[in-house]
């Protein structure tokens, strides 16, 4: 291939830079990252400041446990998520089975229970008072927990298999967004010329999938180092345990910072290593449109195979954990409802559009402006922008009342000066506090998966826009839009559900008399009081239901099957 | 333009949520690490009696922080907490103002409050030892001490040691032996536990009716919620209550606290909250919601309560406790106790 071909499908050619309105963009692009940057800075910033140095105490104790233990979750949920979530997504994609159309959306269930909800339903399932040990011991006449061995849930194993049942969709989604987007004929011409299925789904689909696989197993990487309340459940020491309590029990904050600093470097690491294995492969689906999918026929035992692949994920992740919720919510029905429910639902919806909407819109305009300019500057931006996702909530909350807090102070002494006037705090202590923290945590899902997507868009089309005299705004509404459909709603879903679910920013930022569905069930879920916050969890999850069910009907609209 | 509609969104929500806030007139702001519904009862009698207004953010972590950041603006006006670290933490961040009224410093006793009025205790929990009614004889075990006896090994359940209310408690035996001795009693409480440390207390007290241990460690009020729940009510009559060193040096207790704050844009009504919290009327709703111990000594406990036996405090201040959390912190993690 000669220089000039291949200059052409890099980017886009410089010149089109030169117009001031992609400077604009630029510009604009730099802009906002340093906006939803200064949380994680915050961060970085109290971390050069510890109450006392911990490491030596922490080197010699329990660092090491901690360590291990973080690994193992770590590798435990990755493995669990990637064959869950690439099996279904390739599944439910490619074959033809009776209730295929079903699963599509229905694999996605899962994720609108929260980890720590479904951690709490299993414990009481699988606990010795639970039914499952109750039963047996009824069964083989055993008299108590000294006569029999039965595995413990809450362990090391147990926090991989909750977690890995609610964070696998993540990986489905967008695994399932890049087979849908690739071109049949690939797999076509790969059997022609003599590969198996199984070989050319590990040789030729995967490879082409991976970039986007990788951003789900990213985004499952950060929630797992983030969760707190599934870990601390089931009393897994893990880096996040020790950072609340250098936080909580030795009120160092500086400290905890620090560990979150460690956290933040360990999974920048993890990415560039991913990208750096990447650096080589260039890939556009010039997808014909047109080009209808053939999904395959299978044999009778085959289909069923393919349906208990879909099935098992769904009963565990989901049917399960809502038939016990909706047992405890008709148990306390009387205790627990009240008339805050209304209320509670409308703050969690609104909050989390209103994130859904601003990730999207900073997203698309972050991926967008490294497609005008694709510079290593432009690359660190994109990176910079998504470092909010690595950080546990709790900590990117104190983040974000720092300069929050800072600018009304600034600004309040500012108003006394000039006009004499109180402005008292503006934006930290608000609502607005809130949306800020979601748009700093979960831009990193927006943007990586919407600049994923653009990646698979060819050059070819936005010269052929541009040359037809488009400008790159026009270009993106016109040209790109309409193919990134997909992309757009499954990262607005994806965005919005995890608002639902947020907890300790949630908790840390809200203001007065001001409750979500998340800071609800944890009233109760932290006074013991596990069953009463049936109710609650339930909503949250029916909750998080209707838009999966909603979106992920659009999504199957986006390309057209026979 | 993508950029100019992202910032007319933002600013609207921010206008929007700007509208949300307090302004003072006629209420009192609270930031509480307690759960909302054990306030609320006491909450609505403060309404009805003054017409002052409450409004309430309830977190477990970071309102400390929050209170720090937001400064000489902070809406707050009073925090009330579950435990003394939180309290002492607030102290040391100087988040916190001194005051003393009559009624506070005539409700409230010395060893339950801070010296110059920084904080105030409203209700005290006793950490307790539960012990299985059919494996265990009356007497076998009295005190705190007792539990490094290596009789009990592998028959003793307790919850994380990094917990709030076990570092209390080790930080009153670092106060009371000193940090080696102290460290050797729990290296022998370790290595007496049956399972890893996991769970609430509630959890230790259903682990003894499972048969996994004999003994455990939990707060006196666990107990009494447990025999308001139909499903943990066999848990709980499977076991007897013993008040540790009740003979001796008296039970260690922890208190739920409150706090005035630096910023207290409506300082005298959140002192009159203060004050209506800790009289008769106020403290028995309080300590009976909860199943705690008043804090104002003219308060008998709940009958509930009070049935389950005598409580005879360590007198030793929680101020002295509050010293030394950090050493029982890192002697928790030399044990390797939780692991």
């Amino acid at each position: 291939m000669n220089q000039a071909v291949k200059d052409l499908q890099q980017q886009p050619p410089s010149h089109i830079l030169r117009s001031g309105a992609a400077r604009r963009w630029v510009l604009s692009a730099g802009l906002t990252t340093a906006l939803v940057a200064l949380p994680v800075f915050a961060v970085l910033y109290l971390a050069l400041f510890p109450e006392d140095n911990i490491w030596p105490h922490l080197i010699n104790t329990t660092l090491p446990l901690y360590l291990s233990n973080t690994f193992q979750l770590m590798l435990g949920v990755s493995l669990l998520t990637l064959v869950i979530g690439v099996s279904t997504a390739w599944v439910v994609t490619m074959c033809q089975f009776p209730g295929r159309r079903f699963f599509e959306w229905a694999l996605l269930l899962p994720f609108a229970v929260p980890a720590y909800v479904i951690a709490y339903v299993y414990t009481d399932l699988l606990d010795y008072p639970g039914l499952v040990q109750s039963w047996m011991r009824d069964a083989f006449g055993w008299e108590n927990a000294s006569n029999y061995w039965f595995p413990n849930i809450r362990s090391l194993g147990g926090a991989v298999l909750m977690m890995g049942l609610v964070l696998y969709p993540y990986i489905y989604l967008l695994a399932r967004a890049a087979f849908m987007e690739q071109s049949p004929s690939l797999f076509a011409v790969s059997r022609s010329l003599g590969r198996s299925a199984l070989g050319t789904f590990f040789r030729v689909v995967l490879p082409i999938a991976r970039p986007a696989i990788a951003v789900g197993l990213s985004l499952v990487l950060m929630e797992t180092l983030n969760d707190f309340g599934t870990v601390d459940f089931f009393a897994v020491n893990t880096l996040t345990a020790g950072l609340f309590d250098t936080w909580m029990n030795l009120g160092n904050l500086g400290g905890a910072a620090q560990i979150a600093t460690v956290m933040l470097a360990f999974v920048l690491i993890l990415v560039t290593l991913e990208r750096y294995s990447r650096r080589r492969q260039q890939q556009f689906a010039a997808r014909d449109l047109r080009e209808p999918l053939q999904r395959f026929r299978l044999s009778r035992g085959r289909q069923g195979l393919c349906l208990l692949v879909c099935t098992l994920p769904l009963l565990l992740g989901f049917l399960v954990p809502a038939l016990v919720l909706g047992y405890y919510a008709t148990e306390y029905f009387a205790e627990s409802w009240t008339d805050d429910f209304v209320e509670n639902s409308l703050n969690s919806l609104t909050l989390s559009s209103l994130a859904a909407v601003s990730t999207l819109i900073i997203g698309l305009l972050l991926a967008y402006s490294r497609r005008l300019h694709d510079t290593p500057g432009m690359r660190l931006l994109m990176r910079l922008s998504s470092l909010g996702y690595a950080m546990p909530g709790a900590v990117l909350a104190v983040g974000v009342i720092v300069p929050l807090a800072a600018f009304d102070n600034w600004f309040d002494l500012r108003m006394q000066n000039w006009f004499d006037w109180n402005s008292g705090l503006l934006l930290s202590g608000t609502a607005f506090a809130i949306v800020f923290a979601y748009t700093v945590r979960f831009l990193a899902v927006s943007a990586g998966s919407l600049e994923s997507a653009l990646q698979k868009i060819t050059p070819s089309m936005d010269m052929a826009s541009r040359s037809l005299g488009m400008p790159a705004g026009r270009t993106l509404l016109r040209v790109h839009l309409p193919m990134l459909r997909g992309t757009l709603i499954t990262a607005a879903l994806v965005v919005f559900v995890d608002c639902m679910k947020e907890l300790p920013a949630t908790l840390i930022l809200r203001p007065f008399n001001f409750e979500t569905l998340a800071t609800y069930v944890y009233q109760y879920a932290s006074d013991e009081m596990l069953r009463q916050s049936g109710l609650p969890s339930l909503v949250i999850v029916l909750a998080g239901i209707v838009p999966v069910i909603l979106m992920s009907r659009s999504i199957g609209q986006s390309r057209e099957f026979q | 333009m993508s950029i100019r509609t992202a910032v007319i969104a933002l600013a609207t929500v921010a206008c929007t949520a700007g509208s949300l806030q307090a302004n003072a007139a006629g209420e009192v702001n609270i930031y509480s690490y307690r759960q909302p519904y054990l306030l609320e009862p006491l909450l609505e009698a403060f309404t009805r009696e003054t017409g002052i207004e409450t409004n309430v953010v309830f977190a477990r972590a970071g309102l400390a922080e929050r209170l720090e950041r937001e400064g000489r603006n902070s809406p707050a006006d009073v925090v009330m907490t579950v435990d003394i670290s939180r309290l002492s933490e607030l102290v040391g961040g100087n988040l916190t103002a001194a005051v003393e009224t009559d009624t506070l410093t005539g409700d409230i006793p010395e060893n339950l409050r801070h010296p110059e009025g920084k904080w105030y205790g409203l209700t005290t929990r006793a950490r307790l030892i539960f012990v299985s009614k059919e494996r265990v004889e009356p007497g076998a075990i009295s005190t705190y001490e007792d539990l490094a006896d290596p009789r009990w090994e592998g028959r003793i359940c307790t919850r994380s040691g990094k917990h709030p209310y076990n570092v209390a408690l080790f930080a009153s035996m670092i106060a009371h032996h000193g940090e080696r001795e102290a460290e050797t009693w729990l290296a022998g409480l370790k290595n007496n536990l049956a399972r890893r440390p996991q769970g609430g207390d509630r959890d230790q007290i259903m682990a003894i009716s499972e048969g996994v241990c004999d003994v455990a460690i939990g707060n006196s009020y666990y107990y009494g919620k447990m025999l308001e729940d139909e499903n943990q009510l066999p848990a709980a009559e499977s076991v007897n209550l013993v008040f540790p060193n009740a003979e001796g040096r008296g039970t260690h207790v922890n208190v739920s606290g409150m706090a005035l704050t630096q910023s207290a844009p409506n300082r005298d009504n959140a002192i009159k909250l203060m004050e209506y919290l800790t009289t008769p009327e106020a403290q028995s709703i309080y300590a009976k919601v909860n199943y705690e111990y008043p804090a104002n000594p003219d308060v008998p406990p709940s009958e509930a309560v009070a049935s389950w036996g005598y409580l005879n405090p360590d007198s030793l201040s929680l101020n002295e406790i509050a010293a030394n959390r950090e050493a029982a912190v890192k002697m928790v993690d030399r044990v390797n106790y939780d692991n």
